[in-house]
This record gives C-alpha cells, structure tokens and sequence, in this order.
C-alpha cells in the first residue's frame, strides 16, 4: 500500500468519526501549497493553475469533466465573473492531472449528518476538511459537488488574477490600483485607455497577488442567468472531442475481451483463427483477457471475438436468485450502520396502526452512450493516455502502475464524456488501454470496447432489498424502522482504488434513507452490508437511486394506510423539520393542479427526495391508452439554494428524472451461469422520444447553501412513477423495474 | 482492391475488406469522427448519415454495399457556417454529454427534408430510433419545431 493508500484511509476514517484526528493530520499537509500544473512556455503566463494568458488571449481551466452538466460553461463563468472576460472571447480547457485540481466538497460530503439540518458549524468544518482533497489529490467529478467546491475558490482566482493584472497596469501607469477599472479582457486607465490583458500578463506574471474581496451578486453579469454553453456548437457539428475520436498520428485500433464471469480467471486461449483475420497486427494476451491491434476497430471486434478463451468461474453465486438470497441473509447480522434513531421503534404507540412492506431493486448498468474507450501511447519511459474520466489524478496513479512508471511520466489527456454517470470514476479502461498499448511500444492504440463488453462489464449499481415497517396515527406517520441491505459500492471503490478494504459505517449505502426531512417521532434507519464479489459502483445518485424508490413507496403507502392525500401527508411532515423540501411540494402541487383526484383513466403520483444538498419533488402522470399506459407528464420542483445556470440546473433535473425513469420502467441487469444477461441496447433499454414525459421544471431558491443539480433528479422519479400507477390500477410495485408488472408503453 | 466513396461532396479511394460497416470507414480509414459508435447492433442511432439524402444506421452498411453519396455530420454544416437544423441545436442548448447528438441531428435533418412540417407524433416516429442516456428529448423536440418553422421561413 502506497502513500495515498494510507492518506486515503485517513479520510475515511473520517467520515466515518475519527475528525479531530484527521483535521490535525490534515493541517500538516494542507499547509503546503500544491504546484501549479501549468507550464507556461515563453510568452505566456500562468497567473494561477485556473488562468492562463499568452499572445493570443486567456485561457481558463475547468479541471471537472465535462459530461453533459454543463460544468466547463458554468466553471468558467465563476472564474470569467470576476476576471472580467467574455466566454466567447476565451478558450476553456480541462487540463492536466493535478493535486491542484482537487475537490474541495468532496470529503465534506462523507461527515455523518443528514445534510439539511447541519448547523454552520458542521457546514464549516465539511469546508475545513475538503482541503484535505489537495494532498490525496482528489481530482474527482462527482457526487454533484463542483459548484459547491468551485463556487468560491474560482471566483477567487478570477478576482485574483483580475486585481494582479490590474496592479502591473498601475506600475506601469503610475497610479495606484484603485483608480484602474476592467472591461471585457482589458484594464481601463482613468483616460479610458484599454490595456488589454495579453499586454499585462508577463509584468503580472511577476507581482506578490494582492489580497481581494469577491463582488456582491448584485453586480453579477453571468452567474445567476442563463449563458450559452461553450461545448454546445462542437457538440451540435460534430466537432467535438471525445476519447473515442482522438487521432495521434500512426494511430492503430483494438478492442478487448474480459471475463464474462466478473472477476474470474482466464485459464487459457487460442487465438490461431483471429491471427490470420484481415487486417489483425497483434494478439495480446492480458493475463485475465485478451484484446486484438488492428488497423480498424471494427476488424479489431471480429478477431477479439474469434478468440476461443477458457474462462474460470465466478467468485459469486452464478444466478440473479442466488444473489437475492444472499443478499437478504445480510438482515440477519448486525446492522453496519443505524446513522438515525429518534424516539424508540421497538413501542408500537397505542391507537397506530402498523404496516410493513419489503421491496427490491435490481442490478443496473450505467450504459453510457459512448462506450468505455481509451487511447494509450507508451515508449518505455513515458505514458500518454487520452480518455473521458472523472478522475485524471486518480487514473493517473492507476496507469503508472501498470507501465512501472513514476505519475510525473503520465500524461492524462481529459476528452470530453460521452455519458459518465459515475462509470468513468473507474480505472479499468484506462488501465486495459494502458496494457494494450505497452505490447506495441512508441505507436499510440486505442482499445475500445464493443456494447456487449460495455454492457457485461460494468461496476454495476448494486440490486438491493428493503424491509419497511411504519405505523400511522391520526393522519400522521408515527413510526418509521427501515432496513437496507446491499452491497457497498464505496467499500469496493476503496479497495479498488487504494488496495486496502475501508471500513466502518458506509453512509453512502444509506443516503437518502436515513437523512430524509421528516418529521416522524420514532425513526430508526439502518443499512446491511452484503459482502459479495459483483462489481459494483457509482450510479448516478448511488444510494439514493435505491433508497429514494423504497422511503418514497413506503411513504405512499403510509399515507394510504393513514387515509390521507400523498401530497398533503409529505407536506405536513417535512414543512416542521425542513421548509425548502416542504416548499418543492407546495409548487409541485400548485404546478400539475393537484386535487388528489385524477379522472378515470389517468393516474397521478408524488414522491419528494433530499439528496446532494437538494430537496426535489415531483409528480408524474400516467394515462392509460387502450391498455397499454404511457407516461404523459412530470412536474419537477427543487431548491437549489442559488441557481448559477438555470436552464443547466432545467435540463440537469429532466436528464436526472428520465435516467431514473428509464431504470425504473424496464432496466434490470441479471445474472445467469455468473454472467451478465444483457448484451446491447435491445436488452437493457431507456425512455426515447416517444415515451418521454412532456415536462415543467420550477426552480426554487429558498435554502441556505447550495446544492447539486447532476443527481437529484433521480431518487424521486422512480417512487413517483411507482405510486403515479399504483394511482390508476391499484396494484402497488414494490420491486423494479415495472414494465414485468405493468403493460407500459416502452 | 480500393472502394470509390463519395463522402460530403468529396471522393474517397477506401482499401478495406468488403464487409467494413461505413461507420467505420468513416471514423477509422477516412477520419469523419463526427459520426458516433453505440451499439453496433443499429439500435441507438448515433452511427446515422445520410445516404443520397435517406436517414440510414452506417453500422449495419457494409462498404461495399453503399448505394450512394454520403453525408455526415460534418457535411451538413461547420461551426462557423451552421446548418439550419444545426442552428436550432445551438439556440434550444439541446446538447448535454452530445455523444447522441450527431445521429440525432442527421436523422432530425432528415425528417425535415421529407416532412416540412413535423407533428409531435411526426417526430415520435422519426426520432425513436435514436437513444439518449442524457434525456434531451423535449430540446430536441422544441429545436426540430423551431428549424421546421425557420425553413419556412427562408
């Protein structure tokens, strides 16, 4: 176990409790500065690893990846506010791997609390504490974290860069700073002379930054509005780069084969019939596959699949049932963690009535549009790697490994995303790509993968179980005991990524099931773990994906028990506790018309779920056509807290919403003989044009901090859904996904 | 033996076996990587060009089955001459992860060509072909609307 490996272990710790220990460790490393990875050569000039200029104009980094949120347009904006630049006039680049890159919001997440009830105190320790991403070099997309950790620091480095340049304009000059405006990518003299930044950067270059204080948002001229999105032209021409489309010079193509059985070993192939294949160069062998050079990718995917391997078994149980059982004995341990517990559950309060109900949810995959790729050049004593990830440090560290090489003789190069969803935070299609390329030296390869491997090789979102007990009282929800189990994904990831297993309470396994704001005197949330060899992962959402389906439905359910409106029943609960969720509610009420009557025919469902710092409501539409049921319409409504890009956060909480409702209506990835039984679209499909909800997003800004927008939109609409059906047919769904009880339109 | 291609407008000698699928003479041997690799299995969308004008998956045509003249996504438009169809992308901010958007835009394209005035369930039946793991669908909708109305209009 290296360095980061122990670093990393530190940080979990925690966020599991261990904080004062892991502040003190921290302040040791956070202390230093971390480089700038940005090399400015002669003529340019690196005001902070967030701005670069040169002859030809500036340049600013959005070190996230970019993925379809929209974070390179609304990261630039944060920097551009306060420099005083036109997006159109500048370029935005991602950039290298760097420790300077890292997530400041990344670790604040981990602190065990429930999010909307922290108290300053608690949100400023979760700050304290993301700086600690500098020395393990978090440089991380995910957990809709970047505008939380780039709200301030890249207003700042605008703000610092803008105030530097200013001051070599005032040497210059001779008058002092403050008499110095700036406009549009200049610096104004009292005259109104315009000393353009290109001119300044070099003196600027040389200059101690001053201290600055950011503007008030009332001066604001892009954050807070909607902005053109700087990705948008290319990726509307087809100009846009992703992995897959990178060209090195002499470039050669190859695709890969895995173990079908996850995990399992190859014990042998033979590959005579792929050698002679048009257009092959080479077979290698991969220790636990194989993968083929060729001169196209397609020839590349023929010959890979001629290849008659020997594949060892499965460290699972080899079918969908089998793992379910599994799964449900994780009940019979002890809980890894009951992170909520008010009053006492185990006392029925006299005159409730009690209702229990179990739920289940499948395996999923992320099936990203573009599938897993990347392109590698190794000459022996450095590493090129091109490929979309959400993670280049981390990345980074994985493919030097592989090469033997230091990370300082990697270079990451961060395309666009086709599609991330958490899958591109793994290592494997860098690592894989990594290992093809070193079987043919100084020539750059790019290893994709077919769909099928895609698919049948994926971290999957765990299948997971519920089981709900609840009791009702007077109209109201007095008694909620929820229990969990699945698999941890953030378990695995940490093995995966650091070669250690973490430990301790795993919130992200029961986030969304204990930290929901509702005001229910006895409330116990505990999550099982199972312990089993699947590969699991980051799902859009995580454990808010399962976790939303099954409070949300056993929500429904009390109020139904209770007699009550859904509506009105979340309402009441949440508007004591937390009143921006209450108030996603009310314009989610206000917004479909909601009377708590639906005409024959027709059914309506609410579901409300708190994630990412964001409360998110939403109510879907179900119609019946002749017996088969279409989705017709959703109304979405979130608090934000300060919406930086509005038709961002807009489309971020439709693409949230039609994610979970493409899981829920007919995604299930199963297991037979240890594999995977879905190949290709055909088989693991999602909402397109014609079964898409005609949709109305309001967006609120009533809460304190701000919140993410990538994610949220998923934990409700698989509820909603569930109960918007159970709304028109009566028949309650308590596992997913719905189209195997259900004629819907798909 | 070389296949002749006519690929936007230009010709292209291709040296590779008969059964190549065009998309990947095109992403591969000609160096269009606008046109995008899904599935393979022609159910997504994202491999659509046009053959003498008709919306076709270019993973299930084999090279040396192609009838016609080519266009891809680089051929309707570039981002300093947009094509109509292209613009109304721009303006509607259709695009998210825009790994889709290509197929999506050739097939809206079209569409268009063939039907001025699309309906809803116009576009149901035209688009549904075509994937998109972001959800884009209500911009694309409100973007193929605006272009109908535009080419109208010119």
């Amino acid at each position: 176990m290296g360095r980061i490996g122990k670093i990393v272990r530190r940080t979990f710790l925690i966020g599991s409790a261990a904080i004062v220990g892991g502040v003190a460790f921290g302040a040791y490393y956070v202390t230093r500065p971390a480089a700038n990875p940005l090399k400015p050569t002669k003529g340019e000039t690196a005001l902070s690893p967030f701005v670069l200029i040169d002859q030809q104009g500036v340049t600013l980094f959005a070190p996230r990846a970019e993925m379809g949120q929209g974070v390179k347009t609304t990261w630039a904006a944060l920097i551009a506010e306060e420099l005083d630049v036109d997006l159109n006039d500048i370029r935005v680049l991602h950039g290298p791997a760097a420790a300077a890159y890292y997530n400041s919001a990344l670790i604040g997440e981990s602190l065990p609390n429930k999010g909307y009830d922290i108290s300053n105190f608690q949100h400023n320790l979760g700050e304290a504490l993301g700086v600690l991403a500098k020395p393990l070099s978090l440089q991380v997309t995910g957990g809709s974290t970047s505008m939380k950790d780039g709200f301030e620091r890249m207003r700042m480095a605008g703000a610092t860069a803008r105030e530097t340049l200013k001051q070599a304009a005032a040497d210059r000059l001779g008058v002092d700073r403050t008499a110095l405006t700036t406009e549009n990518g200049a610096v104004i003299a009292p005259d109104g002379t315009r000393i353009p930044y290109t001119e300044l950067a070099e003196a600027a270059g040389k200059i101690e930054p001053p201290e600055v204080a950011l503007r008030d948002p009332s001066e604001w001229r892009l954050l807070g509005k909607s902005i053109p999105r700087v990705d948008v032209p290319a990726k509307s021409t087809g100009t846009a780069t992703f992995g897959i489309d990178v060209r090195p010079e002499g470039l050669k193509f190859a695709s890969v084969r895995m173990n079908p059985k996850l995990g399992g070993a190859m014990n042998g192939f033979d590959a005579s019939a792929a050698e002679t294949m048009p257009g092959v160069e080479k077979i290698v062998d991969l220790g636990t596959g194989v993968a083929v050079i060729a001169n196209n990718t397609w020839l590349a995917i023929q010959a890979v699949e001629a290849i008659d391997v020997d594949w060892g078994d499965a460290p699972y149980p080899s079918d969908t049932d089998a793992l379910f059982e599994h799964i449900s004995k994780a009940f019979d341990d002890a809980p890894n963690s009951t992170m909520r517990d008010d009053g006492d559950v185990d006392v029925l309060p006299e005159g409730a009535t009690e209702i229990t109900a179990d739920y289940t949810v499948p395996y999923l995959a992320h099936a990203t549009m573009e599938p897993m790729n990347a392109t590698a050049l190794y000459t022996g004593n450095k590493l090129d790697l091109w490929c979309g990830n959400q993670a280049p440090t981390l990345i980074q560290m994985r493919v030097a490994n592989t090469a033997g090489l230091e990370t300082e003789a990697v270079d990451i190069h961060t395309t666009y995303l086709g599609g991330g969803f958490g899958r591109r935070g793994e290592l494997d299609f860098g690592e894989i790509a990594t290992k093809v390329a070193m079987a043919m030296p100084g020539t750059p390869v790019q290893t994709t993968w077919s769909r099928e491997e895609d698919m049948r090789h994926d971290y999957y979102r765990p299948g997971a179980m519920a089981r709900m007990r609840g009791a009702v009282m007077d109209g109201k929800a007095v008694l909620i005991d929820g229990k969990v189990a699945s698999q941890s994904p953030t378990q695995q990831a940490v093995k995966r990524y650091t070669g250690f297993s973490g430990g301790g309470p795993d919130k992200v396994l029961v986030e969304g099931f204990f930290n929901q704001p509702y005001a229910v005197p006895n409330y116990r949330m505990s999550g099982y773990i199972s312990d089993l060899a699947v590969p699991v992962g980051f799902w859009r959402s995580v454990g808010n994906s399962h976790n939303g389906f099954f409070h949300e439905t056993f929500m429904d359910e009390m109020a139904h028990a209770a007699g009550r409106d859904p509506l009105d029943f979340r309402i009441e609960l949440t508007k004591p506790v937390y009143a921006p969720a209450a108030g996603c509610l009310e314009a989610v009420k206000e917004m479909s018309g909601w009377t708590g009557k639906t005409p024959d025919g027709v059914g309506r469902g609410v579901a409300m779920a708190y994630s990412f710092g964001t409360p998110v409501a939403q109510v879907i539409e179900v119609v019946d056509e002749d017996g088969t049921i279409r989705i017709s319409k959703a109304w979405i409504a979130c608090d934000v807290g300060l919406a930086l890009d509005p038709a961002i956060v807009e489309a971020q909480m439709i693409s949230g919403m039609i994610y979970g409702l493409s899981a829920a209506t007919q995604e299930e990835i199963t297991f037979a003989d240890g594999e995977v039984e879905q190949y290709n679209f055909p088989d693991y499909d999602a909402l397109r044009m014609q079964n898409a909800p005609v949709t109305e997003v309001r967006i609120l800004e009533t809460q304190k901090y701000l919140g993410g927008v990538g994610e949220p939109g998923t934990p409700p609409s698989m509820p909603a859904l569930g109960n918007a059906l159970f709304d028109l047919t009566g028949k309650r769904a308590r596992s997913l996904p719905l189209n195997t009880q259900f004629d819907l339109l798909v | 033996m070389a296949t002749a291609l006519k690929i936007n407008g230009k010709t292209h000698q291709v040296d590779l076996p008969d059964d190549v699928p065009l998309l990947w003479v095109l992403r591969d041997e000609v160096g269009l990587t606008g046109t995008k690799f899904g599935c393979g299995v022609a159910a997504c969308g994202a491999c659509t060009v046009h053959i003498d004008g008709e919306a076709v998956r270019s993973c299930q045509v084999a090279l040396s089955d192609v009838w016609g003249d080519v266009t891809t996504i680089e051929g309707l438009g570039t981002p300093d001459a947009m094509a109509t169809i292209q613009k109304a992308w721009v303006d509607h901010q259709v695009a998210q992860c825009g790994y889709c958007q290509s197929g999506q835009i050739m097939q809206a394209a079209a569409l268009l060509a063939e039907n001025p005035s699309p309906t809803d369930e116009d576009i149901d039946d035209a688009m549904q072909g075509n994937l998109c793991r972001c959800g884009t669908y209500p911009r694309i909708r409100a973007a193929i609307h605006d272009a109908a109305s535009k080419l109208k209009e010119a």
